[in-house]
């Protein structure tokens, strides 16, 4: 077989598409999330910390509780709580955001890392502690094609979905969403209003926490079932590059996102087809490419998507 | 004026310190005593000579990259991207260094530490490249580029370097390539390697502050329209800012492999150092001199740390927290400076 | 000082009466002791110059700021303002002369916003249908035509400040503050915003109209309030006092209000513009096909509205934009396309209009911002290498010739006042080290000085002008023109409407080629 008939191969096969989504979910909650800080002028790049501690308390609580969906719960608070000092930095102290953020990133691999021994008593990974399971739909199973997809998925996915759809409603057609994106675009315009940017601002960076504490707790909790140190391995910026490219809007960032996710679903399929003989040591060059992927797509796109007027900037009031 | 000053010394000192404070609550968290942990990381990083060393040792690839990240610092741009390009330099370093025998030192550790440098400066000028013409940002695409290198390293290392079994890890370079040892303590031999990083520490504040580049440079950091009004091309100073801090953080790479044992590229090499770059840098306020300090700063906490971690089982995994802590409040140095403020004030109502 | 006895006022006859309004900022008191008052239904102007306290006073009764000391009375009501929502329930609206729109957004979801109407469960979401139609109904009870859903960033400007004032009429204004409204427009523009002005009067609206444009307070106020260095100097009625008056309350002493001018014959040519075409950053076409020169011991002045290209003229004169077509020449050498650094060194230099964003580096000692641009050059630099030494001498000597003030070289750019800032980039684009300037492209020299430092940078052009050096001015300001210019290039829409002379038009006219009329029909329509 030709590489060319293993790609075909691969993109008739229903289970590419099913990579395809699984592999997307963390960026979908990811990129809405970093959507929701930057369309109110915050920047946050420590979404990659935050999707680590949200894979980290996850498990940690599933382990206290014995229920998954407690931990994932409880990962969303504790991710809010965690985010809220960027917020407060950035918004209250008006902190260079992107330094603040890597502060955030560090420390969350930091302190991960740290409780391993601690908590689980290794090194490394955890045990198997407990998983989410996928919803399975008996009926569905039996369609061709859409029953191999649909038949047994994440509710990870579904709930992904479901944000970006009741995200893009909240921005394009609430009072909060118009809201947020003229605090954003012209914060000074919003504050002659009566509007209150400050609390526009914190609403716009927890939620990103709390999205991206999901998109975490989906690859611990949703997927593998236990935590690995430094687990997120770069999808935290791959999300922010799926945000750029989305042109920071939910719908934007859902189709980015799944088109990352189908370049990783690419390379796994192509690492364990039939075809391609590849010897371990080969594996860390096919594991480039969402990288490169993702380094193509910021520098070439960047110039013709438009971030909101006034992201990265902190607002400060004379009074 | 005066005050400014006095301020700018003191934000890295107290925000270390309230950083030492909360690690210590993390240490009480998980059923350790901290005052019993700090002594034993004293103890780790100057408690004597060999530890000493240590420290000097460890100190000298972290100048490097504190004096990469703080030199983008100062001219505009936050390169995250010290680890790949400290990577790349200790790659392209080691394989010329691998393979130059029968050349004499005096040749041989010149051209490696030389190509070891392109080598970072062409890795970083990737992202300068892209920033100067697509205006993206530099921290996304010096990130990829951290995990595309070490993605080829590993790949290098388990495949066409690949010597022997277990942890991966390349050929010894050759003997001429090794850098002099200047003393050797016991068990641990300190290299030439820590006056090579000092020496670039002078030559990068003569740069700065002394030459007509250094004032383009900085002048396009501040503000880029008015350098531009200047006569200054924003983007050749760019992709040059990115190329010399990655030369920088190369030169971290491959001084740290030509003067440490095993002399050979190993598994993960850089570990972690190019982030600590970040945190020298801006407790160093991005000036070369203080980068010096931090660096010794950063380099005790590792060796100290690695002294918790056996004999007390803080896992050392605790330096990362601090230094997190560390950069958030020199980000968010109002915070700090209030602080400061505050209690100063204070002071002086009830004296 | 102020002309009324505050404790006999019937405060329920004014629509505004601000009382003993202090209000302190870190280095200065923006407001000492205010006594302000308003009668209702009338256009009050409130004059001075910038830096006076105007805004400062303004934004306290809009709620933007909190006064430190004194009181505020609206109808005869005391009230306290937390913020802009509590001056808007309290019937005042604010239209900033930094427009507050949000580009990105349509006009009539700038005007609805923090005030939307609702429709659907719980009220959760916006009723565009509503808002279309209260815009539309506001905008034609008022007579202030716009197209409700076009996007602000592809409005013209006399149409986004229109927005501006429907937003507050949306909620319900009585009092209506504008802040130098007329600084973007042309002047049949203005006439057009008059007729709305009195308009609302007759609708029973207050206006606050702050200026500093003496001949607008003349031809539509009723009473005029004139504030100095912080404090109320006067407070009459528009018909009994004149702009002489006026303008000596301002300033507290005898102003000039045009510079003497001495007669010159222009020399040779020194710029030569044929056929010039210069794109936008949206990549519209912004300058075309423009041609004019300028000669020695001449000032060109460039008239216009902002946003008619005037910008991105000089910026690719300047070497800071592309020229797509055409050439540039400086006394025979071509300068088309060239870097700004060569442009410079071949004696062509630039006083930008935006000081703060391209003529400094705020974060530089003053000593480092007079050699930018000439950073490479001798004295200053020799194998790459800084001369502090050199340096440091010529930057006492600016500082010294220019009485930039305080007299230290050391002090960061952006710590100095707008005047002295302006001062220092003028001290640098004039001085003959290490090359003496033939031409200077100088934009808005004056932009937001006071009245001291306007007159100094005005003295120091015109001796430019007797040195013999060619300069191309371009400025909003028509009093600038008219009073410096030997001769006049109106400028719209990219294009050149004609060339006039100081003293054969009057202000209609310039003002009709301003809004696109050729010299020609309006000669003709002198008749």
């Amino acid at each position: 077989m030709s590489w060319i008939e293993a790609i075909f191969a691969i993109l008739v096969n229903p289970l590419f598409y099913k990579l395809t989504l699984l592999s997307a979910t963390p960026l979908i909650f990811s990129a809405l999330g970093g959507t929701y800080s930057e369309i109110t002028g915050v920047t946050n790049i420590a979404l990659e910390g935050i999707m680590l501690m949200g894979a980290f308390n996850s498990i940690v609580f599933t382990l206290i509780t014995g229920n998954a969906w407690i931990g994932v719960l409880m990962a969303v608070i504790i991710g809010v709580g965690f985010t809220w000092f960027h917020a407060w930095a950035s918004i209250r102290w008006s902190a260079n955001q992107i330094v603040s953020a890597t502060a955030l990133v560090i420390v969350a691999q930091g302190t991960t890392s740290f409780l391993m021994i601690p908590i689980f008593g290794n090194e490394g990974q955890t045990d198997f502690i407990g998983r989410v399971p996928y919803i399975e739909i008996g009926w569905l199973k039996g369609v061709p094609f859409v029953g191999d997809i649909f038949g047994s998925m994440s509710p990870f996915t579904y709930l992904a979905i479901a944000a970006v759809i009741a995200s893009w409603i909240l921005m394009y057609r609430t009072p909060l969403g118009l809201r947020m994106r003229a605090v954003g675009e012209n914060p000074e315009a919003a504050d002659t209003l009566g509007i209150n940017v400050f609390k526009t601002r914190y609403f716009g960076v927890l939620m990103s926490g709390a999205l991206s504490s999901l998109g975490g707790a989906f690859l611990s909790v949703g997927e593998l079932g236990r935590f690995v140190e430094n687990m997120i391995h770069g999808r935290g910026f791959i999300a922010l590059a799926a945000m750029i490219l989305g042109n920071w809007n939910p719908a934007g960032a859902m189709w980015a996102a799944l088109l990352f996710g189908a370049a990783e679903a690419m390379n796994l399929q192509l690492q364990s087809s039939s075809i391609v003989s590849v010897s371990a040591n080969v594996k860390p060059l096919f594991n480039m490419l969402p990288f490169i992927v993702t380094l193509i797509v910021v520098g070439g796109f960047i110039g013709k998507t438009r971030s909101p007027a006034a992201d990265g900037e902190p607002y400060e009031k004379e009074s | 004026m005066d005050r400014s000053k006095i301020y700018a010394l003191l934000v890295p000192i107290v925000s270390v310190i309230i950083a030492l404070l909360i690690a210590s609550i993390v240490i009480i968290i998980i059923g350790k005593n901290p005052l019993t942990a700090y002594r034993i990381m004293l103890e780790g990083a100057f408690g004597g000579a060999e530890q000493l060393a240590n420290t000097i040792i460890k100190m000298t690839p972290l100048i490097l990259t504190g004096l990469a990240v703080g030199f983008g610092f100062r001219a505009g741009v936050f390169n995250i991207g010290a680890e790949g390009q400290m990577t790349i330099g200790a790659l392209m370093g080691a394989i010329v260094a691998m393979n130059i025998g029968g050349v004499p030192s005096v040749i041989a550790i010149p051209l490696s530490i030389i190509v070891g440098m392109l080598a970072g400066a062409f890795w970083a000028s990737i992202a300068g490249f892209l920033k100067a013409f697509t205006g993206a940002h530099e921290v996304i695409s010096t990130i990829m580029l951290n995990w595309i290198a070490a993605n080829f390293a590993s790949f290098m290392v388990t495949g066409p370097l690949a010597v022997g079994s277990g942890t991966p890890k390349s050929p010894e370079i050759a003997e001429a390539a090794k850098l002099p040892v200047v003393l050797k303590v016991q068990a641990t031999e300190l290299s030439i390697g820590i006056f090579i990083a000092v020496i670039v520490a002078v030559v990068m504040y003569v740069f700065i502050e002394k030459t007509t580049t250094g004032y383009e440079l900085k002048g396009v950091g501040f503000n880029p329209y008015a350098a531009e009004y200047g006569g200054i091309s924003i983007r050749k100073s760019i992709i040059m800012t990115m190329a010399i801090s990655g030369a920088l953080a190369g030169m971290a790479g491959i001084v740290d492999l030509l003067g440490v044992p095993p002399h050979r590229f190993v598994g993960e090499l850089t570990g972690g150092r190019g982030f600590d770059g970040i945190t020298i840098a801006l407790i160093g306020r991005n000036n070369p001199i203080g980068i010096i300090f931090a660096a010794l700063l950063i380099a005790a906490l590792r060796t100290g740390s690695n002294a918790m971690q056996i004999r007390a089982q803080i896992p050392n995994d605790i330096v990362s927290i601090i230094q997190g802590i560390v950069i958030f409040l020199v980000a968010a140095e109002r915070i700090v400076t209030t602080l400061i403020y505050l209690k100063g004030r204070k002071g002086v109502t009830t004296a | 000082m102020d002309a009324t006895n505050v404790k006999n006022l019937d405060l329920s006859g004014m629509a505004v009466a601000m009382k003993g309004i202090t209000k302190r900022f870190p280095s200065v008191i923006a407001n000492d002791n205010i006594d302000f008052f308003v009668k209702k239904g009338e256009i009050h102007a409130l004059v001075g110059e910038n830096g006076a306290g105007k805004s400062t006073l303004m934004n306290q009764l809009y709620g933007l700021y909190t006064p430190d000391e004194g009181e505020i009375y609206i109808n005869g009501e005391r009230f306290i303002f937390k913020g802009p929502r509590d001056a808007i329930d309290a019937g005042i609206g604010m239209v900033h002369q930094h427009f507050m729109l949000v580009d990105n957004q349509t006009v009539s979801e700038n005007v609805v916003l923090g005030s939307e109407p609702r429709r659907g469960p719980f009220n959760l979401f916006i009723d565009s249908g509503k808002s279309r139609k209260s815009v539309l109904e506001l905008s034609k009870k008022y007579g202030l035509s716009v197209d409700v859903d076009a996007m602000i960033e592809d409005i013209p400007v006399g149409m986004q400040q229109r927005v501006e004032i429907l937003k507050i009429l949306y909620r319900g204004a009585n009092i209506l503050i504008f802040d130098e409204p007329t600084a973007v427009l042309t002047p049949q523009e203005t006439g057009e915003l008059f007729k709305i002005l009195r308009v609302l009067k007759e609708n029973g609206k207050t206006i606050i109209f702050i200026t500093h444009k003496l001949n607008e307070v003349m031809a539509i106020t009723d009473r005029v309030t004139v504030m100095r260095l912080g404090k109320v100097t006067g407070q009459v009625d528009t018909k009994d006092t004149n702009p002489r008056q006026l303008a000596n309350m301002m300033v507290g002493r005898e102003v000039l209000l045009r510079v003497e001018k001495e007669a010159r014959k222009p020399g040779k040519t020194l710029l030569e513009v044929k056929n010039l075409h210069v794109k936008d950053n949206r990549k519209l076409d912004t300058v075309k096909n423009v041609s004019f020169s300028v000669r020695e011991g001449e000032i060109l002045g460039i008239a216009g509205v902002a946003g008619n290209g005037q910008t991105e003229l000089i910026e690719a004169i300047t070497g800071l934009r592309k020229a797509e077509s055409g050439s540039i020449t400086l006394m025979g050498k071509d300068l088309t396309n060239k870097s700004a650094l060569d442009i410079r060194e071949s004696g062509l230099t630039h006083i930008p209009e935006d000081r703060l964003k391209r003529g400094l580096i705020s974060q530089y000692p003053v000593y480092y911002n007079l050699i930018l641009g000439k950073h490479n050059d001798k004295p200053f630099a020799s194998e790459g290498f800084i001369d502090m030494k050199e340096v440091k001498k010529f930057a006492r000597y600016i500082v010294d010739t220019f009485d930039v003030r305080p007299k230290d070289i050391e002090i960061l750019g952006g710590n100095l006042s707008g005047g002295n800032q302006q001062k220092v980039v003028v001290g640098r684009e004039l001085s003959t080290i290490p090359i003496e300037p033939k031409v200077v492209a100088i934009s808005q020299p004056t932009r937001g000085l006071d009245i001291g430092a306007i007159e100094f940078i005005h003295k120091t052009i015109l001796n430019m002008r007797a040195k013999g050096i060619g300069i191309l001015l371009v400025s909003m300001e028509l009093d600038e023109i008219f009073s410096l210019s030997d001769r006049i290039l109106v400028f719209y829409e990219g294009k050149i409407m004609g060339e006039v002379l100081p003293d054969e038009v009057n202000r209609e006219e310039i003002g009709l080629m301003m809004a696109g009329h050729s010299k020609a029909e309006v000669v003709k329509e002198r008749g």
